[in-house]
């Protein structure tokens, strides 16, 4: 049996391999459900009832995936050019951090302009932060797998210390966490009554921007191309360094502004418990995606689902919330297998 | 600053040292055996976890200490094989998949934990491995006091780089498997069968890493904990590198680091009471891997076929 890459992928097998990946996921995961005693098919139909079944849970939903297209798309821009961020989740607190220091009435600035600081700022601070194991990465050859997983925790101690230091609210009674932004720099509510905010609108825009990014610029493409393989790339002339760069700017930027989005747009202010991984989450996104940037929008829906819908299953059932983590995972896994069966056909011999 | 020199000399330090050491020995070897035969193991983190669970589940269920260190090394060595047939025969990438087993093995040790133990506030404690006693050992001064704390598991963590060096350099499997993470091509032509070398490495330095895991469990926490691995494996795929792929040094540098660690703790009861944040001494271990990374790198010797897929017949 070997692998042979497919001349031409149909149609079907590129969207029904996602979807049967999905579903073995949901097959796989049903084995440890059944070992906790409670009924498979009913855990499962309060998944779906928690996650989609009401205005609420929609909400809820929408709200959980507006973190998870950012990371996602951040994960996403930097893989296709094989630049390895594992760091979106130490980005976004570095973002939520600029965040809070610039909304939090440190800058004044005229309403109209403070929230778009507010977004710059946290962008800037995202994509500084992926700048430092890019340049380590182009000047050492230090692998940035490593180095972004490392600063992932230099980050949440510096923000821990940040919290229980200069920027621990005074009217916190003790608690470690910022002020919270000014109004003028908070995103307002799309929807009444529901956690959904306009940063929503922000990663859907953002999504559609990355996608005419990567498929449509010569940026895009040519960050594309560093990712098929470097030294073809720079036999064709191009300035890899550049590429590197600007690749990491742009995936540093998105991942800050999953950490402002959620501040201002939910939060309101900083805590250290800000984001349950929605930087390692990303990854699962922008595979899920097949990394590709409208696609992120797609499996965000499909992790936050699962996540939020498993949350009110465990309430109901009380079957660990871990479940979702769980089927979050099984789902990595078996994408990566459609993925590759999407690319290749097993041929005998 | 002359408690710190004190603090040198003094035996509890470098026994605190060796302990802290003992998880880092075993993860690094696990790591640096999977690398060796061309593969990286980002699910370490997530398989550290799982040995952590195993071990302690296997003790709290009744049955005997080294059973549990057995059922940590066997479900890591099931990790392990998960890794290797997604990497090596299908070729995915190194890192997304070694990330995906840390996210599926730390949800599976959660989910299970939470199975057993629905409602508890306080992790039960089992009986961990005691320390022991060398007749000869105990007697001299210094020495005996520093590893007479030591447990089993540390003792084994020791035997097992002499083990893994011992096959690296002086059998033919090492020098196969070190071919095998060097040049494929020729390997096979020497009719060495790289995907079976390939798994089994990383089956057995999954299961190495699981053990230091266990370690965590059954002879330093005595319970399991949530995020209790607290990225000590990442730690360790840095301390790889810095061991240039050696055993000898991967001892080297984990000892350097747990000696680190145990003395950043100190000096952060000593200055903190002067008000330096505690946060920035918890920083220094990930900032001196980062350093160390640095430092190495003009002299890396990766495994020249480190994280590229090999596919049979293909040159």
């Amino acid at each position: 049996m070997r692998l042979e890459p497919r001349p031409h992928v149909p149609p079907g097998l590129r969207i029904g391999a996602p979807v049967a990946a999905a579903l073995v996921a949901f097959g796989l995961s049903a084995v440890p459900i059944a070992a906790t005693g409670a009924p498979v098919l009913e855990a499962y139909a309060l998944l779906l009832q928690g996650a989609f079944g009401s205005t609420f849970a929609l909400a809820e939903t929408l709200t959980r995936a507006t973190p998870l297209i950012l990371t996602g798309l951040a994960v996403a821009i930097a893989f296709r050019a094989n630049l390895w961020n594992i760091g979106a989740e130490g980005q976004l607190y570095a973002g939520a951090l600029a965040a809070v220091m610039i909304g939090g009435g440190a800058l004044s600035l005229p309403a109209p302009l403070l929230l778009p600081a507010v977004l710059v700022a946290g962008a800037a601070a995202g994509a500084l932060l992926l700048l430092v194991p890019t340049l380590l990465k182009l000047r050492f050859g230090v692998d940035e797998v490593v180095t972004t997983l490392l600063l992932n925790f230099v980050v949440l101690l510096f923000v821990q210390m940040m919290l229980e230091g200069p920027l621990q609210d005074p009217m916190g009674m003790g608690w470690p966490q910022s002020a919270p932004v000014i109004g003028a720099a908070e995103l307002p509510r799309l929807i009444p009554r529901t956690r959904v905010h306009a940063g929503l609108l922000l990663a859907l825009v953002l999504a559609v921007a990355a996608w005419l990014y990567a498929e449509r610029t010569t940026w895009g493409l040519q960050a594309r191309a560093v990712g098929t393989g470097v030294a073809a790339a720079r036999y064709a002339g191009m300035n890899v360094t550049a590429i590197l760069l600007r690749t990491a700017l742009i995936s540093g930027g998105l991942a800050g502004l999953a950490g402002v989005s959620e501040i201002a747009g939910l939060r309101g202010y900083l805590t250290q418990d800000l984001s349950p991984g929605f930087g390692y989450s990303g990854i699962v996104v922008a595979m899920l995606a097949q990394l590709n940037p409208l696609g992120c929008v797609l499996s965000a829906l499909f992790i936050a689902g699962v996540f939020v819908g498993a949350d009110s299953m465990s309430r109901a059932l009380g079957v660990s919330s871990y479940l979702a983590n769980l089927i979050v995972a099984t789902s990595l896994l078996t994408m990566l297998l459609a993925g590759l069966f999407t690319r290749y056909r097993l041929r005998r011999g | 600053m002359d408690g710190m020199l004190d603090l040198l000399v003094s035996a509890g330090f470098w026994a605190a040292a060796l302990r802290i050491a003992t998880p880092l020995i075993l993860g690094t070897l696990g790591a640096l055996v999977c690398e060796r035969s061309g593969v990286l193991n980002l699910g370490i983190e997530g398989i550290m976890t799982a040995g952590a669970m195993t071990g302690w589940l296997v003790v709290y269920l009744g049955a005997g200490l080294w059973m549990g260190v057995l059922a940590a090394f066997l479900v890591g060595m099931a990790f392990g094989l998960l890794h290797g047939a997604f990497t090596v025969p299908l070729g995915l990438s190194q890192h997304v998949t070694g990330i995906g087993i840390t996210l599926l093995a730390t949800a599976l040790a959660y989910f299970t934990y939470r199975m057993i133990l629905p409602e508890t506030a306080s992790p039960p404690r089992i009986e961990p491995f005691p320390p022991l006693d060398l007749p000869f050992l105990s007697d001299v001064p210094f020495v005996g006091q520093v590893l007479g704390q030591q447990t089993a598991l540390t003792w084994l963590a020791f035997a097992l780089v002499g083990l893994v060096a011992w096959i690296l350099y002086r059998t033919p499997l090492g020098l196969a498997l070190r071919a095998v993470g060097e040049n494929p091509a020729a390997a096979e032509a020497q009719g060495i069968d790289v995907y079976a070398l390939r798994i089994g490495a990383i089956m057995a330095g999954s299961g190495l890493m699981a053990i230091g895991g266990a370690f965590l469990t059954m002879s330093a926490f005595n319970a399991f904990f949530f995020e209790m691995v607290a990225g000590r494996g990442w730690i360790c795929i840095a301390l790889v590198v810095f061991a240039s792929w050696r055993p000898g040094k991967a001892l080297l540098g984990a000892l350097l680091f747990g000696a680190f660690d145990a003395f950043q703790v100190r000096l952060q009861q000593e200055l903190g009471a002067q008000g330096i944040p505690y946060q920035l001494f918890l920083m220094l271990p990930y900032l001196l891997s980062i350093a160390a990374l640095i430092a190495v790198s003009r002299r890396a010797a990766y495994p020249q076929a480190l994280m590229i897929p090999y596919r049979k017949g293909e040159r």
